[in-house]
């Protein structure tokens, strides 16, 4: 019966384990962005409390995937909360990448003096021309060097490219039910998003050491960073995914006809893939 | 489509927590529903204490009650909590009630995330509302967090933003697992084309949520990151722009005033047939203009900023795109009016209040239209104008909706019926005093009366006074409304499954009270169900 049948669980512990986390998560960051000595220990109990939350509440899905509690009906929601979810992280990052284009479309230009800025210019910045990049009239920061596209970030590119193929690779092993194949391909995977990983820290150490540019360096370097640092946030979890994800093929939990998990994990690695393409495009290369 | 057959509660073979643990673990729809619509209550009283504070410093000139610092936190705080705590908690709220009633799914389709949906808000708003007691106090830049100015503030910037983060979460959440219910539970027969309108309205609500919460989030995180890590998104010497901020913001908040509204439609499009004993008229034009109105909610964002200093060629795009949102719109009303055409209408509260709404929001909607007008809004932008007309659009729109939703529905969810006549007096104590209370705003506006200001000249000062009048009256009446809540929950006439003679769809074949666990087995579902299809002539 329970084969046929969409599984509602009759409570959920994890919820409200996970509200609580935020709350404390919230509370501290808030706390600590205000100088509050209590801040950082508070965002750390917060922290743990949501590592607790989604430890506990994805091995009992997995327990209750493993129990063949989840018809295809269940599995369909389950594509569904991906799919929307990953489009609500496609719009985050558009707010990000709206920024950019209006800086450089918009107040860049206007502060330099074109179409509408040309008294702004004469009267505030008359010195200001527009280029990009720049920090701004008032060149905060100080000067500042930008890392060229045709160097470490092609390379970045092809990793995370390379990476989608191998995940491919991983994914027609499992279908095949080759589970020595699919482990190989998915380390391949793993490996190069902490190479690509390693690099990007790299270019950050490199970026703030050598080049003088940071956070604080006007529109391009809040673009820059923030840009490429939620990037870096998402292969940082996607890896997550993709180890946990490893390890589930280890244990053996996927089958040919049935192994969401796996999809979902790739689906969310594709994306940051694209993400990256994006970046690499119009951050880097443009 | 739907392939599920049945569904597999664990708790017939486990048994239910009872006491405080069955509302903190649920994970039913009905039981989140509640909780979602208590929550919103409760918000919908504090943001109105707000209010009161606000309408009692307006009446009469001069500085009385409260210091310009305290209002500004009012005015900002009222509108956030009214917004995220009120308004949208209670559209979700009536959703996970009556979505799976509605196309006959046993649950959500994600019952355990829908838990969390809810239980972040009570923390989210805890957050939010700590700010207040705080020595540098709550927020006091407008709810729509402009920088420079919100950049200035006190310590209640970082806990603000992120409560925005946890509601937006929240909603993005409740969102996911209601186009998820939409799209994958509907039972069998149950076509996209024969699903009621409020489900229809909600899913294309869903989606706009989905898409413009994150745009929120990303707009305070540059706030944030501005304010404490030396960013420059918002500051021309770094060559920012402040109104980049107002770009992002407004490209989340026009759509963000559609998730207020486009449930609410859904209810009045059930309400009125059910009242009317008539099957809608238009259904599948409802669908589309719903459809229309959210493609076109995201191209006009920047009518909320005609005066910072566009482009002319900008400005005239965004003037045009928003008067097309009248077509749609206008569409509508059309087919509300022309469903009651020579039916046989009775006046119950559900329909009183369905009805103001078709009045009242139609006012809101033309004095938008007026405020579209480029050249109009550089005299009126900012005034009090604008306060009347999204107070229209909102209090007797979504507000006016929500308790129509609430009147028509509550004998399913409690298996009473309402106190009638109770209701009938609420309807009109609130219609009356509504009207008291906003109308005259209108007239602030043109005379010239900017929006959130703590003092003004004495020429405002009658108008002033009776709005405030007004808006005692209507925020005590609003107790009354309460009471009749409590007092349906508790006891009252039994309430059959019908319930409304005229009432079609598939919550009227449950039982009132709704059993806890519904539909385990899918009913079927042809045209004799469909809410639109006309077979009772
Ligand atoms: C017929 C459709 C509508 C039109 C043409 C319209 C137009 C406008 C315009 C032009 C403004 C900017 C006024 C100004 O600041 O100068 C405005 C403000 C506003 N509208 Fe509407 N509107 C419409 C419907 C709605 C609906 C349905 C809602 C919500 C349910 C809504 C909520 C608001 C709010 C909250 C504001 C003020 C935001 C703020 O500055 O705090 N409007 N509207
Ligand atoms: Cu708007």
């Amino acid at each position: 019966m329970a084969q046929s049948s969409y599984f509602v669980p009759s409570t959920a512990k994890w919820p409200i384990v996970g509200s609580v986390g935020l709350f404390f998560f919230a509370l501290g960051a808030a706390n600590w962005l205000n100088q509050g000595a209590s801040g950082p220990w508070l965002f750390a109990i917060g922290v743990a409390i949501i590592l607790l939350m989604m430890f506990g509440w994805f091995a009992d899905v997995v327990r209750e995937s493993q129990a063949g509690l989840y018809n295809e009906a269940v599995d369909t929601s389950f594509r569904h909360g991906m799919i929307w979810f990953i489009f609500s992280e496609v719009m985050f990052f558009a707010a990000f990448f709206g920024a950019l284009f209006y800086a450089r479309m918009f107040s860049v230009p206007w502060l330099g003096g074109e179409g509408t800025g040309a008294m702004t210019n004469a009267l505030l910045y008359p010195s200001f021309e527009a280029v990009w990049p720049t920090h701004g009239p008032a060149q905060l920061g100080g000067d500042f060097q930008t890392i060229p596209g045709f160097g470490l970030p092609l390379l970045n590119t092809l990793i995370l490219l390379t990476s989608g193929v191998t995940i491919t690779m991983a994914h027609w092993a499992l279908k095949r039910a080759q589970r020595g194949a699919l482990i190989v391909w998915m380390i391949a995977t793993i490996v190069l998003a902490c190479i690509f990983l390693s690099i990007q820290s790299y270019e950050y150490v490199h970026a703030y050491r050598d080049l003088g540019l940071t956070l604080g360096s006007g529109i391009y370097g809040s673009t820059f960073f923030m840009l490429t640092g939620f990037h870096g946030l998402h292969v940082i979890i996607g890896t997550i995914i993709l180890i946990i994800v490893t390890l589930r093929c280890a244990f053996g939990h996927f089958t040919k006809k049935n192994h969401f998990a796996f999809e979902a994990g790739a689906w969310y690695w594709h994306f940051v893939d694209v993400v990256w393409l994006g970046l690499f495009i119009f951050v880097y290369v443009v | 489509m739907s392939q599920e057959t049945t569904a597999h509660h664990d708790d017939h073979h486990a048994h239910h927590p009872t006491g405080m643990a069955r509302w903190v673990f649920s994970t039913n729809h009905k039981e989140i529903g509640t909780m979602y619509l208590i929550f919103s209550l409760a918000m919908f009283l504090v943001g109105g204490a707000m209010a009161l504070v606000i309408r009692a410093e307006l009446f009469a000139p001069g500085l009385q009650l409260v210091n310009p610092e305290f209002f500004n936190q009012m005015t900002t705080m009222h509108a956030l909590v009214m917004i995220f705590g009120a308004v949208m908690p209670a559209f979700v709220g009536l959703a996970n009630w009556m979505v799976p009633l509605m196309i006959g799914a046993p649950d959500m389709a994600l019952p355990r995330m829908n838990n969390w949906s809810f239980w972040i808000l009570p923390f989210a708003f805890t957050l939010l509302l700590m700010t207040l007691f705080m020595p540098s106090g709550g927020p006091a830049s407008g709810w729509t967090l402009y920088p420079p100015l919100s950049l200035q503030g006190g310590n209640s910037l970082a806990f603000v933003i992120l409560a925005i983060h946890l509601m937006g979460i929240s909603s993005i959440m409740g969102a996911i697992n209601i186009i998820a219910t939409i799209l994958n539970m509907r039972a069998p027969g149950m076509t996209l084309l024969r699903m009621p309108l409020f489900v229809w309205t909600w899913l294309i609500t869903a989606f706009l949520l989905i898409a413009v919460m994150p745009v929120l989030a990303g707009a305070v995180t540059m706030l944030l990151t501005d304010r404490f890590f030396g960013t420059s998104f918002f500051n021309a010497a770094g060559g920012g722009d402040p109104v980049l901020y107002q770009h992002i913001f407004w490209f989340f908040g026009h759509p963000e005033v559609y998730i207020l509204i486009l449930p609410a439609f859904g209810i009045v499009s059930e309400i009125i047939p059910t009242f009317s004993r008539k099957r809608l008229f238009g259904y599948t034009s409802m669908v589309y203009a719903t459809a229309s109105i959210a493609f076109l909610s995201f191209i006009v964002w920047a009518h909320h900023m005609f005066t910072v200093g566009m482009p002319l060629g900008a400005m005239l795009f965004f003037m045009y795109a928003t008067m097309v949102i009248a077509v749609p719109t206008g569409v509508k009303i059309f087919n509300w009016i022309a469903t009651m055409w020579r039916g046989s209408m009775s006046f119950e509260t559900p329909m009183l209040f369905a009805l103001g709404f078709v009045v009242l929001f139609t006012i809101g909607g033309l004095s938008g239209l007026m405020l579209a007008i480029v050249p109009a809004n550089f005299q009126y932008h900012d005034t009090y104008f604008v306060v009347a007309h999204f107070h229209y659009v909102l209090v007797t729109g979504a507000v006016f909706a929500i308790m129509a939703a609430v009147y028509y529905w509550l004998p399913k969810w409690t298996g009473h019926m309402y106190n009638e006549k109770l209701g009938k007096i609420h309807f009109w104590w609130s219609t009356i005093w509504v009207n008291v209370l906003f109308f005259p705003q209108h007239y602030l506006g043109l005379a010239g009366m900017p929006r959130r200001i703590p003092d003004y000249a004495v020429q405002f000062t009658e108008f002033n006074m009776i709005s405030s009048i007004g808006g005692f009256m209507y925020g005590f009446g609003q107790l009354l409304f309460v009471y009749i809540i409590w007092q349906c929950v508790r006891g009252g006439e039994t309430a059959n499954a019908q319930v409304w003679e005229g009432a079609r769809g598939l919550e009227w074949t449950v039982p009132s009270p709704a059993p806890l666990h519904t539909f385990d087995t899918p009913p079927l579902v042809d045209d004799s169900v469909a809410v639109h299809k006309d077979n009772l002539s």
